[in-house]
């Protein structure tokens, strides 16, 4: 385990030194400590190694993400694991606005509350937040799976594309162009898959499944109404 | 009732309304039958104040020329000084504006790059990501930053020379944008992860930050991805020049893109073209204001785009503080749009040569504006290429020629002093005094 301060490092040397981690690594275990906010924290990582960050972080923490697993041990400020590739970034409190914005693949785990516009404009990315998450949700998410243990706030996936959301609890309101759906037995068995990869004990079938109504896809001034 | 046959009776002359013209009542009609705002792709046709309205005064007695072809006169620039440890060292300050891979097909993006490669200067991705025969064919590529986020990702970031935050872009401040699905092909749906043939909206705003102090902060999150190497621009459409330069400089920007209202875009709405935002002579004095308020004129580089078409623009905007200029539509002039070669095909998709704005629908008979594989077939990148750098040439030759006649060693030399201008609306926009006076509206101390 290598420990990084940020009290007595500055967060250039944190970045230069996990960017420097290759595939092939043998420094695979990192941990930072004196977090305190700062923004930026383990963005544009690039291997295949761990990063504890003991304490909250602030903006873009994991940012544009690929192949490492950043847990923070405290919550998560605006637009963690934004733009996100692949690998895994865990929050054990709460996250703020904008979490796993834009994403194009990877898992981001939430176990406290996502702020508003979770999920926002999602291009492959998972989520799973164990408790609620904000207004605005999903707008415009194309692709990927959102998963909510708790409730969710007003204008749920608003102007969807193809993501899919999972929510347990209740929806405050759904957004343009967003339905309930059926529940098939293919997403059952992904959402447990998510469901048992991001330690919750939630069972699949306690669900409901929402999506687009593939309304607005093309303009139709019979929609303005909508758009 | 009037005898229409009696001409012994002097006849009132049939007037047309300079209110209801007819291009007007033409748009009525087409709305009515439709009940669907026109779209169209270009930057602002009306008639606003332009670099047309300026003349430069040249040498004579009061100051000395250089020598035309004898003496040189400098064209380089370098973009990023402020922060970036790699800046961008241009041979000329004429770069290629951000215009999409979706918007123009593979090999126009492909002729910007060779086009401009071989001129010494950089071109732009756009709202789709970065193709790899747009990164192949360009020696210096910027990577555009898009509230939409399509094909956005750390490893194209990394073989970017610079990263440009798009904020907007002066045919539409404020407003986001849309592709729609007959232009999105296989190709294009895969880089944006979206299905095929499907309207691809672009958001107006960034999904994750809000405000100027986020945006310091995503600026700092885009130089620690990318080790501070890369100068990051920030652009803005011309609304409030002084106060969006003042904020970008706050910001953290290496360099700021300034779009006036006759910048190009893929497509929006007419009604917002023509009406929303500031003709690009109108913002260039505000902007480097603020540049120079804040001590940040030179530190940090300023590029103006919106309706350079010459030389002479670009020596105007040089003159009033500009850096660099960015070109779209002229670019896509001298690749080949609206070439009077296609005028029986602008014809039946009824427009004419000059007017063919409809670049979102996808039928391009120059091959340019479309993902149709047989009308892109007719566009040869290797020749739209040729074409671009010579095009490129010309107006680096021709702001050069106006250089030398006004007694500069560097395109950077020119200044406000060199100019005059011919109308007093451009006077009071450019801040230069009106031909043949020391005055311009609002200057009291002459």
């Amino acid at each position: 385990m290598q420990t990084f301060d940020l009290e007595t490092h500055s967060l250039r040397e944190l970045n230069a030194t996990l960017h420097e981690q290759k595939d092939n690594t043998n420094q695979t275990s990192w941990e930072v400590i004196n977090a305190r906010g700062s923004h930026a924290i383990a963005v544009g990582l690039d291997a295949p190694i761990e990063v504890t960050i003991k304490g909250s972080t602030g903006y873009y923490c994991g940012g544009m993400n690929k192949q490492a697993t950043i847990n923070v041990h405290g919550s998560a400020g605006p637009g963690v694991a934004e733009n996100m590739m692949s690998g895994t970034v865990i929050i054990e409190g709460d996250a703020s606005q904008y979490a796993g914005a834009t994403g194009h693949g990877g898992l981001l785990v939430i176990k406290g509350n996502a702020s508003s516009r979770c999920g926002i404009s999602m291009k492959g990315i998972d989520i799973v937040v164990h408790g609620n998450i904000g207004h605005m949700s999903a707008f415009m998410a194309q692709s990927g799976n959102l998963v909510v243990c708790g409730d969710a706030g007003d204008a749920l996936g608003d102007s969807l594309y193809e993501a899919r959301l999972f929510v347990r609890g209740s929806v405050k309101s759904l957004g343009a162009d967003c339905i309930e759906k059926e529940m098939r037995p293919e997403h059952i068995e992904v959402l447990r898959d998510l469901l048992t990869r991001s330690g919750s004990d939630a069972k699949p079938e306690e669900f409901k499944r929402y999506g687009s109504a593939r309304q607005l896809y093309n303009f139709n001034v019979d929609n303005a109404a909508a758009y | 009732m009037k005898d229409i046959n009696d001409t012994s009776i002097p006849r009132t002359h049939p007037i047309q309304s300079a209110t209801f013209t007819n291009p007007i009542n033409a748009e009525i009609r087409r709305a009515a039958a439709t009940g669907i705002y026109d779209i169209r792709g270009g930057g602002a046709k009306r008639r606003v104040p332009h670099f047309d309205d300026l003349l430069f005064l040249g040498a004579s007695i009061s100051r000395y020329p250089l020598e035309g072809y004898r003496e040189k006169c400098e064209t380089s620039v370098t973009l990023g000084t402020r922060f970036a440890k790699k800046p961008i060292e241009l041979e000329i300050p004429v770069t290629i504006a951000g215009m999409s891979f979706g918007a123009l097909s593979g090999p126009a993006k492909e002729a910007l790059g060779r086009g401009a490669s071989a001129a010494g200067t950089s071109t732009t991705t756009g709202d789709g990501g970065m193709t790899p025969e747009e990164r192949g064919h360009s020696d210096k590529l910027v990577y555009q930053y898009l509230p939409s986020r399509y094909g956005m990702n750390p490893d194209d970031l990394r073989k970017a020379d610079a990263i440009e935050i798009v904020i907007g872009q002066g045919a539409k401040p404020g407003g986001g944008g849309m592709l729609l699905g007959q232009k999105i092909s296989d190709r294009v749906a895969e880089m944006r992860n979206l299905p095929k043939g499907i309207d691809q909206r672009s958001a107006c705003r960034h999904p994750d930050w809000t405000g100027p102090d986020d945006l310091e902060i995503k600026i700092l999150e885009l130089r620690e991805i990318t080790g501070w190497e890369k100068p990051v621009y920030v652009k803005i459409g011309g609304t409030r020049p002084y106060f969006d330069t003042t904020l970008a400089i706050k910001a953290g920007a290496d360099v700021v893109v300034l779009d006036g209202m006759q910048g190009g875009t893929a497509a929006t709405q007419d009604v917002f073209i023509e009406h929303v935002g500031l003709p690009t002579l109108a913002c260039i004095r505000p902007a480097v204001q603020a540049l120079q308020d804040l001590g940040m004129h030179r530190e940090v580089q300023l590029i103006v785009s919106g309706g350079i078409r010459t030389g002479a623009d670009v020596a105007k905007a040089m003159a009033l503080g500009a850096d660099a200029v960015a070109i779209g539509t002229a670019a896509l002039i001298a690749l080949g749009d609206n070439d009077p070669k296609w005028e029986s095909e602008y014809q039946k998709l009824g427009t004419t040569t000059g007017a063919y704005d409809d670049w979102h629908e996808g039928q391009d008979p120059a091959g340019i504006t479309t993902q149709n594989p047989e009308l892109m077939a007719r566009f040869d990148p290797v020749e739209g290429g040729r074409k671009l750098k010579n095009y490129l040439k010309v107006l680096t030759l021709e702001a050069q020629t106006i250089a030398r006649a006004c007694g500069k060693n560097h395109l950077h030399n020119l200044e406000p002093e060199d100019l005059c201008a011919l109308t007093m609306e451009a006077a009071a926009m450019a801040r230069v005094p009106l031909a043949g006076t020391q005055w311009y509206p609002g200057k009291t101390d002459f």
